[in-house]
């Protein structure tokens, strides 16, 4: 197959990057994204030309990491997958593909089609965990958790901090992400002791790294690769009106 | 509490409350007006009109209704400004996610019906209220303002008539979203209600939109 | 040979941690204060570690090449984690975790470790309950488990197929709890390029800031090494792209022994390779073994009609497919341990009745789906048959599917004695770059079981054993001579990279060498193949150093050279390999000589002479690598034939 790709080249954060369109020849249908970015690098190192920054890592849709706009899409035009789980196969040959980096204030762009994601981990370090000191935890049967909390904290807890979500809301919010945190927690009981302290800390968090507010457009939930649902931002809201109110 | 309204979730909280307290308004407005083509004569709509600018709890609520539009429109456009300068760099394309179609444009079909409404007002409740320029009937021994024939006056121009129904349309599209996103915004999620509230959502965007619509048609060609 | 110092604390195996642990010395609360650990990798090992130091109150600085800490190929680990809780009263205990762990790595790995292991088991479990890890569970609300391969009890804790993405996120909790909390510093997109040996003790790491490429020094009073396994040394793997055994191989060149080097684990559910432009294999998980059966067409005929699609599975009836796991060995059948299927679908497919390409077999759920329905199955792999439908694009609940082993883990890894600690002092290894606990071959679950057991209740302890008697010994100013070396042989190195400006690629020269290492030291090895590939590899090496092309410079973001630099490493830990399968002359879990095989084709141990961990220690670039031995004794348990017919 053959593509025209345009994709979105900055040299640095303060660089001011523009569309570079290039062409790819002869690729396999059954070519990850990834791997046809891969091809076509191998071709600029070639012409010892720079090869295009991305981010990627486990190539198997779990660590999160790869994220590239495609065609107007977080993670392209497949759904419940990342980039790195999005094949050739999902285009048409000669297709025109335009590529870019995730776009919002707390997600600057470092080079090409990186962006820096640190923003996520400040929300989870305000207080996305429950505070339990190595050694101190008691026998874990102790604790019943029935099983459908059980499957909704996992559905929540699925979430692989990818981004997508505010990459794709029109507003750039990351109440998907913070929601699916929230969730997580809050629906166990070994969670509800700092449920509250929880939800203050890490909406504060996020408010201030400037992210956008949701408007329940949904483009999120139509988006994440783990398909984590405006449930979880619903329960989010809940819980922050019975920390701030109650 | 007094911090919450300092946080995204509680701006929202505020908009829905107040989106919720407009929607409620709407019936009310509606039933009235119906009791203009509902009746043969206007003397129900004015008496109706009447009630409603003098009994002492409506003029509370009143004021509780302007308080409630001017936090929607005040906080639509703070959160508005802050959602685009959370993307500074636009995308070259954007908007392929497959999300509800009407979502996208709540800031545009509010602006429509924020100048619907500087019209609207100023051509039936300001007139009445602050300008004095209805004129006056008398039923039962008793002077009204004859709200009803400025009514019948201005929907005889066909112009007019157009943008009401302009105007309505965009306000379903804005209920459209609206509805349904205040009872989410309000944590009110749940399995079985959830699709209720969103066909509720439909079937009163369907009943106001169409109810408003049918008056000025109505009398445009009947009255 | 005096260097080696297992450390093992004297007394009866099931005495011997809790003794360790009264009589370890300790560091009080105000001086931990005054102590800096280094620890390198935030994967399951490295972000429980540095969370559970940071709550003790030492000074921590982790260090990761990712955007985030979260990112670690932990998170990949899809199947669960073990415990010797017995809540399935299906009569299983410490010993009996023990045991199965020390059977499984084919008698090749230490009993006291394992033990200490296999004791701390349970409360690996209780901690991450309580850090709100969403365990699956059943009506009751209590946990569920499930069986893996290589035990014969149910003892596998899971969270559907993303236990290793719960666990991780769970410690990275905890460490991003310390982070808050000012206890530990974190530094991302920053890859440690030498370690710094200062009086005989590691005391510091030389990173580099991908970002800026800035070349950075950092002092610790110990440094702890937590980097995951080299297995991308074959290009393809199950490992992360940026997977790199760089870390170590840094602390090996500068005197730290390395232990078993060539006990790599071939996975036998992978997604089998598709084209010559891929970048990676995908994992299935071993779970699925527990209701998928594996299977060829019993007739080559079948076989071949099948690749040259002329049929498919649905025309070859019961009676003509080759449950070979099942016939071969009845009684663990599909859940045999892995390096055991592995063979097994090799030999299949060697023997000309592979599927697919040919190399490839069948992992069959249409009985499963039948006994148990499909909703069933849904629940418990629906993401697994997800991601294979959207990588493959075939419905698994429709059609079988095909699977073939895949470089997976590191059995091998820097050697460490009952502490964790490396042959430098001050320097520890923990999780998967450790060699200690999986001996030849690793058992499903257990890599995160060994991570979180090392960084949580570990290392904690044995460190402090170690900087106790360092409380006293001032921060080392950054100035100091061996940092500034240090400093300098990297930068050397970088220079020396980026002034090659050759013609090759360094995936082209990867992707040669992890192919040539693949076929000699993969799932098969035999003398003849392993010399040869000595030689070749000198000239690869040879051909890296004068043809890499890395086109930018040095001081931006450049993947390019961060590729350079692990694949250098790579080519030469690979030489370490080969040289390490050529001097054990017996078959044994994950290393098969050809040489070395019973009629019928299974491994043969040769106990009399190899029941040793090798230990590799380095000797400068100009000489051959020294062999060392930890002669392996087992007190406890009976040493037998591993037999999973039976």
């Amino acid at each position: 197959m053959d593509f025209i790709l345009k994709i979105w080249r900055q040299q640095d954060s303060q660089a001011k990057g523009k569309f570079e369109t290039y062409q790819v020849t002869g690729i396999s249908p059954d070519c990850s994204f990834l791997e046809m970015l891969d091809i076509l690098n191998n071709r600029l190192i070639d012409r010892f030309e720079k090869p295009i920054c991305y981010d990627h890592d486990c190539r198997e849709g779990i660590c999160g990491s790869c994220g590239l706009y495609i065609n107007g899409r977080p993670h392209g035009p497949d759904s419940a997958i990342t980039t790195c789980q999005l094949h050739m196969r999902r285009f048409r040959d000669g297709d025109t593909i335009i590529v870019e980096p995730w776009r919002a204030k707390p997600f600057p762009v470092i080079k090409d089609l990186v962006v820096d994601r640190s923003a996520f981990d400040e929300i989870i370090m305000a207080g996305g965990y429950i505070s339990v000191h190595t050694g101190s935890a008691p026998e874990a049967n102790t604790i019943a958790v029935p099983k459908v909390k059980a499957e909704i904290s996992m559905d929540a807890a699925a979430c692989i901090g990818c981004g997508a979500c505010v990459a794709a809301c029109k507003n750039a919010s990351a109440m998907l992400f913070v929601a699916s945190k929230i969730s997580q927690l809050a629906v166990l009981p070994q969670g509800i002791v700092e449920a509250k302290e929880r939800v203050r800390k890490m909406v504060a968090r996020m408010d201030e790294l400037g992210f956008g507010n949701c408007t329940n457009t949904g483009a999120c939930e139509a988006e994440c690769p783990k398909g984590i649902s405006l449930t979880h931002i619903a329960r989010l809201n809940r819980e922050y009106f019975a920390a701030k109110l109650l | 509490m007094s911090i919450i309204f300092n946080s995204s979730i509680g701006k929202k909280l505020i908009m829905s409350l107040a989106g919720l307290f407009l929607i409620a308004f709407l019936p009310v407005h509606l039933g009235i007006n119906l009791c203009l083509i509902l009746y043969d004569t206007r003397e129900v709509f004015n008496k109706a009109a009447h009630f409603m600018s003098n009994n002492l709890i409506i003029k509370v609520i009143e004021i509780f209704l302007f308080a409630g539009l001017i936090l929607h429109i005040f906080y639509g456009i703070y959160l508005q400004i802050q959602n685009w300068m959370a993307r500074p760099v636009r995308y070259k394309i954007e908007n392929y996610s497959q999300t509800s179609f009407f979502s996208k444009f709540m800031i545009h079909t509010a602006a429509i019906i924020a100048v619907f409404l500087v019209i609207h007002l100023s051509n039936f409740y300001f007139k009445s209220k602050i300008f004095g320029e209805v004129p006056i009937v008398i039923y039962d021994g008793k002077a009204y303002h004859d709200l009803g024939i400025l009514v019948i006056e201005k929907f005889k121009i066909p112009g007019f008539v157009w943008f009401y129904i302009g105007c309505f349309l965009f306000l379903a599209f804005h209920l459209l979203h609206g509805f349904h996103s205040a009872f989410q915004t309000l944590g009110l999620d749940h399995k079985v209600y959830t699709p209720v509230i969103k066909s509720l959502g439909w079937l009163y965007t369907l009943l106001v939109s169409v109810g408003f619509i049918l008056i000025p048609i109505y009398i445009y060609f009947l009255v | 040979m005096e260097k080696i110092n297992t450390k093992i604390p004297k007394g009866p195996l099931e005495e011997k941690w809790a003794h360790y642990k009264a009589t370890q010395k300790l560091v009080n609360p105000a001086n931990k204060r005054k102590l800096d650990i280094i620890v390198v990798g935030t994967g399951l090992a490295g972000a429980s570690a540095a969370a559970s130091l940071g709550e003790l109150g030492f000074n921590v600085k982790v260090f990761c090449y990712q955007d985030s800490p979260r990112r670690a190929h932990s998170i990949a680990a899809q199947g669960g984690i073990n415990a010797a809780k017995n809540y399935t009263n299906d009569g299983d205990s410490v010993y009996r975790l023990f045991y199965d762990t020390i059977k499984g790595g084919d008698y090749r790995s230490r009993e006291s470790n394992v033990y200490r292991l296999a004791e701390v088991s349970g409360s690996i479990i209780d901690q991450c309950v309580a850090q709100g890890v969403p365990f699956a569970r059943d009506y009751g609300g209590l946990l569920e488990n499930r069986s893996f391969g290589g035990a014969q009890v149910s003892r596998t804790f899971y969270a559907r197929g993303q236990t290793g993405q719960q666990l991780l996120l769970g410690a990275y909790g905890a460490m991003m709890r310390q982070i808050n909390k000012g206890t530990v510093a974190l530094y991302i997109r920053m890859e440690m390029l030498d370690i710094v040996i200062i009086d005989g003790k590691a005391r510091g790491i030389v990173t580099r800031n991908l970002l800026t490429g800035n070349i950075e020094r950092h002092f610790g009073h110990a440094v702890v090494l937590a980097t995951g396994g080299y297995g991308r040394a074959f290009f393809l793997s199950t490992m992360a792209m940026g997977s790199n055994g760089s870390a170590i191989w840094q602390a090996y060149k500068k005197g730290a022994y390395f232990a078993n080097p060539s006990f790599v684990q071939i996975h036998p559910t992978c997604i089998p390779v598709h084209g010559d432009y891929q970048s990676k294999l995908t994992l299935m998980s071993e779970s699925l073994r527990n209701d998928g059966r594996i299977w060829v067409p019993k007739k080559k005929e079948d076989a071949e009609a099948i690749r040259n699609r002329i049929k498919s599975h649905r025309d070859i009836p019961e009676s003509e497919r080759d449950y070979y796991l099942e016939r071969r060995y009845p009684a663990f059948g599909n859940l045999v341990p892995r390096d055991v299927a592995s063979r097994a679908a090799k030999e299949r497919c060697d023997a000309g009745y592979g599927v697919g390409s040919g190399l490839a077999v069948y992992l069959d759920f249409s009985d499963a789906v039948k006994r148990l329905g499909i909703d069933t199955i849904r629940e418990r792999y629906g993401n697994l048959f997800q991601m294979y439908d959207k990588l493959v694009d075939e419905d698994p609940y429709q059609n079988p599917m095909m699977i073939y082993p895949a470089i997976h883990y590191c059995m091998g890894g820097l050697w460490v004695d009952y502490e964790l600690m490396t042959t430098i002092p001050g320097l520890y290894s923990i999780g998967e770059c450790n060699f200690s606990d999986h001996g030849a071959n690793r058992l499903g679950a257990s890599a995160l079981m060994q991570g979180l057991a090392d960084g949580y209740f570990i290392l904690p302890y044995t460190i402090q054993n170690y900087l106790a008697d360092d409380i006293l010994t001032p921060k080392i100013p950054l100035e100091h001579h061996a940092f500034e070396m240090a400093e300098k042989s990297v930068k050397e190195k970088i220079t020396k990279m980026m002034q090659i400006r050759g013609k090759t690629s360094v995936d082209t020269i990867h992707r040669k060498f992890g192919l040539l290492l693949w076929e000699t030291a993969g799932m098969e090895r035999n003398r003849q193949d392993l010399e040869k590939t000595i030689q070749e590899f000198k000239a690869l090496k040879e051909e890296f150093w004068s043809d890499i092309r890395i086109p930018g410079n040095d001081h931006e973001l450049n993947p390019e050279l961060e590729k350079a630099g692990r694949v250098a490493d790579f080519i030469e830990i690979g030489a370490l390999m080969v040289r390490d399968a050529l001097s054990r002359e017996e078959s044994c879990g994950g290393h098969f000589r050809t040489e070395y095989q019973t009629e019928d084709g299974e491994a043969m141990r040769n106990d009399n002479d190899f029941m040793h961990v090798a230990v590799w220690e380095c000797r400068g670039p100009d000489h051959e690598p020294a062999l060392h031995e930890e002669s392996l004794s087992y007190e406890n348990i009976k040493i037998q034939t591993r037999d999973y017919k039976h």
